[in-house]
């Protein structure tokens, strides 16, 4: 929606999109309105598992304004959901997912088992306590740490090994120990929401909270078996989603199913409980880490272990055990990872994903060996720094984490912090002093852009990626203007449309650089097309070669005579052109660029104290650095940093899924009882870049933040926290009683 | 939902609604203990309610059990005001009642006959951005933007009533707003430039 806000001052740097953020314009997936439009809610199980023996929607139907109650015996036909290959639409796999609304199989506590349609949001809640299900209930598990004890309950494991297996055990000195996280949820402030809309038979437009509107497309041509060009994703503003939006749950079928049912515009929205059951979660993990280092601090080996949580119903894993292949150099490094399968709904990647969870494990073991070996962690980490992945073996195509330590341990005060833990006190606290490094992958996939250069000079460009909340449009515009040399105010990115040229989901912290360098490689090209047109069109150009030409400030110069000018507008208008208009595709790393393997790095470095009277945990000041590349929007880049050491600071200190073993049921799906950061919790950040450009890695020489910004964040914590009291913390998140201090019963 | 002239008084509305809230808005788990077959669905009335939303006075006929929530975002289309839990504990959709923050998820439409609101749509004038809305994209003080509209009316609220006196005091006031984005410390230095700027807002 276009803003028409004057306003009186002007920041250079500031969100293109920030004042329809601000002013309340901004439309999220639910705030789309439509004629006749209906409303639905789900009706979820009260049970873990089992089968539905019969369900009673009389009642809900008899009441005000109720459309319809659709549940398995009266779900239309989904052609994707079929079992029977030949009534599934051509090339789709069997649906894994469970069939919402479609079987009267009960998987997990909370599954959706019916969908009440109403003429108003009141009817459809009204509704909802009046049907009535009588299930057969089976027995389940949902206790992580009593099932990954029985190796039988074990997926087959996934193992990685060079050099000697267990090696770290011949060392003179190491470590080896558990470390567990338990279920953690993304609970963006959006709630997931859909809108269904048939416009035809076979032709369906949703405006949908999701994180790539082509991956939901194509998910809602397979489901309904109709061609993706007849299916239209909008999701123009997404309000957070950290990873819960890279998969389409159970809300989007269910609003197409109702919306043809009904022959209504359906709009369905979660309820914040729901959050926590139907759009996934990091999985509970369990963890073992061994390192072993010579006297001087070499690595001799490393061993890590995970179990994580998946449904029963479908396969999730994750990188947990990937960052100890490649973070160090180490000749002897061994991984084993399987997955449990419990009765409970999919996991799914939330923010740093299984890196985060491994760097948790991987950067407190270190912090532990070194002070077994009474060395500093950041001596030990220089230590064992590599230039090259010891894993694929090829270099780096960038690392500066050394310029990361030294900004770190200057600006945290890392020289006052002493070796020996709970040394240090200022006004009766305990103060502690940790760090720990993050990584990951920097990838370059396929993007498409569309630029249209219009005969005002305005330049648009589209790509069908979303935005959810780091600021896409922002730092595509500045690319652009950048590439264009032009002003930025000219500049206008488009995305959250399935129907614009095809770009990624927004997740793995790729889409700096998959669309970046698309539309670099879209405004290169817009440049060449404006050397072409002077050469055909403007007399003083005439036979003069493409690189004696130069585009910028809004003209098309001669090199060798700047003062041969003439500016763009007036080119087109010379040409008859009204516009140019093309589409262009960038595609993943080039030849050159595949010879080097690429990653962001990130330090977090943290002051905190503890409080010795009742275990109470309060950060004092954190410094995050990260090393991404050439950092395109400084404003915001920043804002994801320092997004990212809340984010961590909740999975170190306060955030936790309590399941109930005996019903299977969650005990704090709400804001209440699962706990995420607030403003009171939140020290004073510094979050500072290297900011040098990784010219092997794309054009751009930028790479993403999103993950790195939380990954290694809670080892910081941990390591802190021991070095303020010797205690050492493996199981997260860390909480008073976990330092050995009961509950006094006051807040 | 129609707009009607006439408005209706507290007291009738107040007789009415007793019978429908218990029944409507008693926790799910509760409900569930009497035996379902006991509860006949009633016919829902609807109901006439003045209210003055952003200096304009409608007169409408809503839906007894309309949360003021509701009526903004799926009546009135304020979309503006976000829906983050419905339960009062993220403070995405607070909003200015009598100039009084509240979490508007919180209140039945009904409850606020003859009340003047005040949504984030209202809080600037001419279109100018108000201040705070100013600091807000100054800081870059939000992400996504979802709970940025609650963050700014509670932030408004709270250099208003005197609590942006420190940072500790405007954090604690401002515990009453989630943002997942984590844009906190930016939220502070907004509302903090605000409130030393002096600005009357």
């Amino acid at each position: 929606m276009k803003s028409n806000f004057n306003k009186a001052i002007f920041w250079e740097d500031e969100r293109v999109d920030g004042v329809d953020k601000v002013t309340g314009k901004a439309r999220y997936a639910a705030e789309h309105s439509m004629p006749n439009m209906a409303y639905a809610v789900f009706v979820t199980s009260n049970i873990a598992k089992g089968t539905i023996k019969k369900l009673d929607a009389s009642k809900a139907l008899s009441m005000n304004g109720v459309l319809d109650v659709i549940y398995y015996e009266n779900c239309p036909t989904v052609p994707g959901y079929s079992t029977n290959a030949a009534d599934r639409p051509k090339n789709v796999a069997e649906w894994r997912g469970h069939k919402v609304l479609y079987d009267n199989k009960v998987r997990f506590f909370g599954q959706p088992i019916a969908l009440v349609v109403a003429d108003s949001l009141e009817n459809a809640n009204a509704a909802i306590r009046f049907v009535k299900a009588e299930y057969e209930i089976e027995s389940f598990e949902t206790n992580f740490d009593k099932a990954r004890l029985v190796a039988a309950n074990l997926k087959p494991p996934v193992n990685y090994k060079r050099g000697v297996e267990q090696k770290f055990k011949e060392a003179p000195t190491f470590v080896e120990a558990e470390y567990t996280i338990p279920i953690e949820v993304h609970n963006p402030m959006e709630m997931h929401a859909t809108i269904a809309y048939w416009e035809a038979e076979d032709k369906v437009l949703l405006y949908d909270k999701t994180q790539g509107p082509k991956s939901t497309q194509g998910v809602v041509a397979r489901t309904f078996g109709l061609p993706e060009k007849n299916v239209r994703v909008i999701a123009e503003n997404v309000g957070g989603a950290f990873g819960s939006g890279l998969r389409s749950w159970a809300n989007v079928p269910a609003a197409c199913i109702a919306a043809k049912k009904v022959n209504r515009p359906v709009k369905l929205v979660l309820t914040r409980p729901q959050m926590f059951t139907l759009v996934g979660y990091r999985p509970q993990s369990w963890q073992k880490v061994g390192i072993g280092a010579d006297a001087a601090g070499n690595f001799i080996g490393i061993t890590h272990e995970a179990i994580s949580n998946t449904s029963r119903y479908e396969d999730f894993r994750e990188g947990i055990v990937d960052v100890s292949k490649f973070l160090y150099a180490c000749e002897n490094v061994d991984t084993k990872y399987s997955m449990l399968p419990l009765d409970l709904s999919t996991p799914v990647w939330m923010r740093g994903p299984g890196e985060a969870t491994g760097c948790f494990a991987l950067e407190s073991a270190i912090d532990e060996l070194a002070h077994k070996l009474k060395m500093d962690p950041i001596q030990l980490r220089l230590k064992n720094f590599t230039l090259v992945n010891p894993e694929n073996k090829l270099p780096f195509s960038d690392i500066n984490l050394k310029d990361c330590y030294n900004y770190g341990m200057d600006k945290i005060g890392w020289k006052n912090r002493s070796a020996i833990p709970g040394s240090i006190k200022e006004n009766g606290w305990q103060i502690g002093y940790g760090m720990a490094v993050g990584v990951f992958g920097a990838g370059k996939g396929s993007a498409s852009v569309r630029a249209v250069l219009s005969s005002d000079g305005k330049l648009l460009l589209e790509c069908a990626v979303s935005d959810m909340g780091p600021g896409t449009t922002t730092s595509m515009s500045k690319i652009a203007a950048e590439t264009m040399q032009m002003p930025i105010q000219k500049i206008k990115f488009k995305l959250g449309d399935s129907d614009l040229p095809p770009g990624p989901s927004q997740g793995g912290s790729g889409t700096t650089s998959t669309v970046g360098s698309a539309v670099d490689l879209a405004c290169k090209t817009l440049q060449d097309k404006l050397k072409e047109l002077a050469i055909q069109t403007a007399p003083a150009f005439s036979g003069l070669a493409m690189d004696a030409i130069e585009v910028k400030n809004e003209m098309v110069f001669i090199k060798a005579n700047p003062t041969s000018k003439i500016d763009i507008v007036a080119l087109l208008k010379l040409a008859n052109k009204d516009k140019i208009d093309f589409t262009i595709a960038s595609n993943g790393k080039t030849a050159e660029q595949l010879k080097f393997t690429s990653n962001s790095f990130s330090a977090h470095f943290v002051k905190l104290a503890v409080n010795p009277k009742d275990g109470k945990i309060k950060v004092l000041n954190v410094v995050t650095t990260g090393d991404a590349g050439k950092i395109i929007s400084p404003k915001t880049a920043r804002s994801q940093m320092i997004g990212g050491v809340v984010g961590g600071i909740g999975m170190a200190l306060t955030e936790k899924l309590e399941l109930d073993h005996v019903s299977g049921q969650i005990m704090n799906a709400s804001f209440g009882g699962y706990h995420v950061p607030l403003h009171s919790q939140i020290p004073q950040t510094d979050a500072w870049f290297v900011n040098k450009p990784d010219v092997n890695m794309n054009s751009i020489g930028a790479k993403g933040i999103g993950e790195i910004a939380l990954i290694g964040f809670a080892a910081a914590i941990a390591n802190a926290v021991f070095n303020a009291t010797g205690k050492r913390v493996r199981d997260l998140p860390i909480t008073p009683d976990k330092l050995g201090f009961k509950s006094t019963g006051k807040a | 939902m129609k707009p009607c002239n006439q408005g209706d008084g507290r007291r009738s509305f107040f007789i009415k609604s007793a019978s429908i809230a218990a029944l409507y808005l008693t926790p799910s788990i509760l409900v569930k203990t009497f035996a379902a077959e006991s509860i006949v669905p009633l016919p829902i009335p609807k109901e006439k309610l003045s209210i003055t939303i952003n200096g304009k006075l409608l007169n409408l006929e809503i839906d007894a059990r309309t949360t003021i929530l509701n009526l903004l975002r799926e009546d009135l289309s304020f979309t503006g005001t976000k829906k983050g839990c419905e339960m009062g504990q993220c403070g995405a959709c607070t909003i200015h009642i009598n100039g009084k923050r509240t979490k508007s998820c919180m209140q039945l439409a009904l409850s606020n006959q003859n009340n003047k609101i005040t949504t984030i749509e209202g809080l600037s004038e001419d279109n100018q951005l108000h201040p705070m809305q100013a600091a807000f994209l100054k800081h870059d003080a939000f992400q996504c933007g979802y709970c940025t509209s609650g963050q700014i009316m509670s932030a408004v609220a709270c250099v208003r009533e005197g609590n942006a006196k420190t940072r500790t005091s405007i954090q604690t006031y401002m515990d009453t707003n989630i943002c997942r984005c984590g844009a906190y410390q930016n939220i502070v230095d907004a509302i903090e430039e605000v409130a030393k700027s002096g600005a009357k807002i």
